[in-house]
């Protein structure tokens, strides 16, 4: 217990110093842009999130396979762990994306294919969440939530598709990314930003699955303690 | 679990030599189940449910076999109403018709006696003995102390998931059966 | 009896116990046509944007009906506990998805039939396109859209509060059923060919497809007691 308590707290002390990197690398090494002005440093953010957004999912995908396949118990509270760090991050999305389109573009919300689809993204995963705090044995709950976190997945692509050809009825080439012309030192800023949030992913995802375990703990010392009464 | 509805967290089910869960379709075939719920639908007729559920068993001459189960309970006048109309009784009754109308080869009972009424008890009396005689097995779960003595070869305490006890059913007498379910239940 | 033969039963019972009771049809009927009426008050609609707004109002209708029934698929089985009883006999758990998906299909099919024209004429619209174009639309959409929900009104049956939780979890889902369907419905109402929406209809099959897929394979694991 001690040991692993010990890789815990050094994740922790690295993810810690990763994001006083890439603070570092993002305010001060990148150069501020020239047209968006200061605002733009919300960019290295917004795809750092959005990254680990995906990423997220993309495991809840991966863990809800395999715990349906191997019922480890493991599996599912990775797949729950997860789906809420990503909910997180896919909030933070969702509310850097319209600060940095207010200066961008003069308006808060641009119903572009990415940040739409982000939308559904959200209010899916959020479903998820539903699901598990719904009033359902906890075997079952796993289950279904599973089967949830695969359909749910799967229509990720689907959405995205559905939104760009409708988008392009409408909003002809509004968005074009930042991309192209990127400053050196902006997409190393970028790189570091996305690496540092990669590892607190992961440091919420150990933490995460840490109470989770202590909790399970918890209730079967109180179980046994009940069948001893 | 023996129904094969739960998956068994370890090991296997094994009936008649052969294990279950390997062909669950065909080992379904064989059971027939009653529990406290009926598994009928209330907007169908007595009629309907039968025939529904013995298309799903693939049970041969199959009107036949309802007119020959809905005697066997007593309900051949009731052959077309709806189930909604039913009393409690009457229901139970038709429960039993429907889980034995593919013949199984075993039937499970999960608290049978529980809700049926004098005329249903002594139906569902009939039927297995009937069931018995045709060398068919029968399991049955309850906590009634005295059917479980009167209707069993072997008897087997379970308590806490575990079995605690086994014995033929009439080596027993009710007071003891008792005296040994309580001191079994005291003993964990 | 084989696999189909099963499925077959299982529909006839199901269309059987829905025509004595006309619990839920009624209420898609109804609900079908209340929406739309609601909408056109709603968004003020005159005679130029009607023609922008109708196939949105279609849609909007059939989904908002379609969750109000679909609410109900797994009531019968819950009565007597009879989900339990068909999982005892020997039919493989698939059988009990496709037959539910036909179920609820062939009521939204209904609804359809019996509310679509209600709406041309409430609304005044003159239709141009090809009737068959219209029906192939109609009919993908519908099928996207009922399979994904069967799926899901077993896995919120589950849960106590399965009402209010299916449109919740079922809206995001349905959004590229939706917009293919609103975009091609739009193209098709104004009489263009069927060249035009290739592209939606394009993506209208490949959902229906991984849609009917996917919780073919889970379907098994939803059911699990």
């Amino acid at each position: 217990m001690s040991k692993k308590l010990k890789g815990h707290t050094f994740l922790g002390w690295l993810t810690f110093a990763m994001i006083i990197f890439a603070l570092y690398m993002a305010l001060v090494h990148a150069p501020v842009e020239r047209v968006m002005g200061v605002v733009q440093k919300i960019f290295y953010f917004h795809v750092a999130s959005a990254w680990n957004a995906f990423f997220a999912f993309f495991v809840v995908f991966v863990a809800s396979i395999i715990f349906l396949k191997t019922r480890n118990r493991k599996w599912d509270i990775i797949a729950k762990v997860s789906a809420e760090i990503g909910v997180v991050f896919t909030t933070i999305v969702l509310v850097s994306g319209p600060i940095w389109a207010r200066s961008a573009w003069n308006r808060w919300w641009v119903w572009e294919p990415r940040l739409t689809t982000t939308l559904i993204l959200w209010f899916i995963y959020l479903a998820y969440i539903l699901i598990r705090s719904a009033s359902i044995e906890e075997d079952k709950k796993g289950v279904l939530a599973a089967a949830f976190g695969i359909i749910g997945f799967l229509d990720v692509p689907v959405v995205f598709f559905a939104i760009r050809w409708w988008g392009s009825l409408y909003h002809p080439e509004v968005v074009k990314g930042s991309g192209g012309g990127l400053h050196p030192a902006m997409f190393q800023a970028l790189i570091a930003c996305v690496v540092a949030f990669t590892f607190l992913y992961f440091y919420f995802l150990q933490k995460g699955i840490f109470i989770e375990l202590s909790r399970l703990r918890i209730e079967k010392i109180k179980e046994e303690l009940r069948a001893e009464n | 679990m023996l129904a094969l509805l739960t998956p068994p967290s370890a090991g296997e089910v094994i009936i008649a030599g052969q294990s279950a869960s390997a062909k669950p379709l065909n080992y379904r075939k064989k059971i027939g189940v009653i529990s406290h719920n009926t598994f009928l639908y209330n907007n169908l007729s007595a009629y309907e449910n039968l025939l529904f559920y013995g298309r799903m068993y693939d049970v041969p001459n199959l009107k036949k076999r309802i007119n020959e189960v809905i005697s066997e309970v007593g309900l051949k006048y009731s052959l077309n109403d709806p189930v909604r109309n039913f009393s409690r009784g009457m229901q139970q009754r038709l429960s039993i018709a429907r889980a034995i109308i593919h013949e199984p080869e075993i039937l499970f009972l999960d608290e049978p006696y529980t809700g049926l009424d004098q005329a249903a008890v002594k139906i569902l009396n009939n039927v297995l003995l009937k069931l018995k005689n045709n060398e068919r097995t029968i399991l049955m779960v309850t906590h009634n102390f005295e059917q479980a003595l009167n209707m069993s070869d072997r008897l087997v305490i379970l308590v806490g998931g575990r079995i605690v006890h086994e014995t033929p059913g009439s080596f027993l007498t009710l007071e003891s059966l008792k005296d040994l379910y309580l001191n079994l239940v005291e003993e964990r | 009896m084989g696999y189909l033969s099963k499925i077959l039963n299982l529909v006839w019972k199901d269309l059987v116990i829905e025509f004595r009771a006309k619990e839920i049809l009624s209420v898609m009927l109804i609900f079908a046509i209340l929406v739309p009426i609601i909408l056109a008050f709603s968004l003020n609609s005159a005679q130029e944007t009607t023609e922008n707004i109708f196939p949105g109002i279609i849609w909007v209708a059939l989904t908002f009906s379609g969750i109000l029934g679909f609410n109900r698929t797994f009531l019968n089985e819950k009565q007597n506990d009879s989900l339990l009883g068909l999982m005892l006999t020997p039919v493989d758990r698939t059988a009990i998805y496709f037959a539910k998906v036909i179920v609820n299909f062939t009521m939204m099919i209904f609804t359809e039939a019996v509310t679509l024209p209600l709406l041309f004429i409430l609304f005044d619209f003159r239709f141009r396109g090809s009737i068959l174009t219209l029906v192939l639309v109609i009919f993908l959409g519908t099928l996207g859209f009922t399979s994904v929900s069967t799926f899901l009104s077993a896995l919120s049956a589950n849960t106590r509060a399965s009402e209010i939780l299916l449109p919740i979890i079922l809206f995001p889902i349905i959004i590229p059923v939706i917009i293919a369907a609103v975009q091609s419905t739009g193209i098709v109402l104004v009489g263009a060919s069927i060249g035009e929406i290739a592209s939606w209809i394009k993506l209208l099959g490949v959902y229906d497809v991984i849609f009917m897929a996917v919780p073919f394979i889970l379907f098994e694991y939803i059911l699990e007691v």
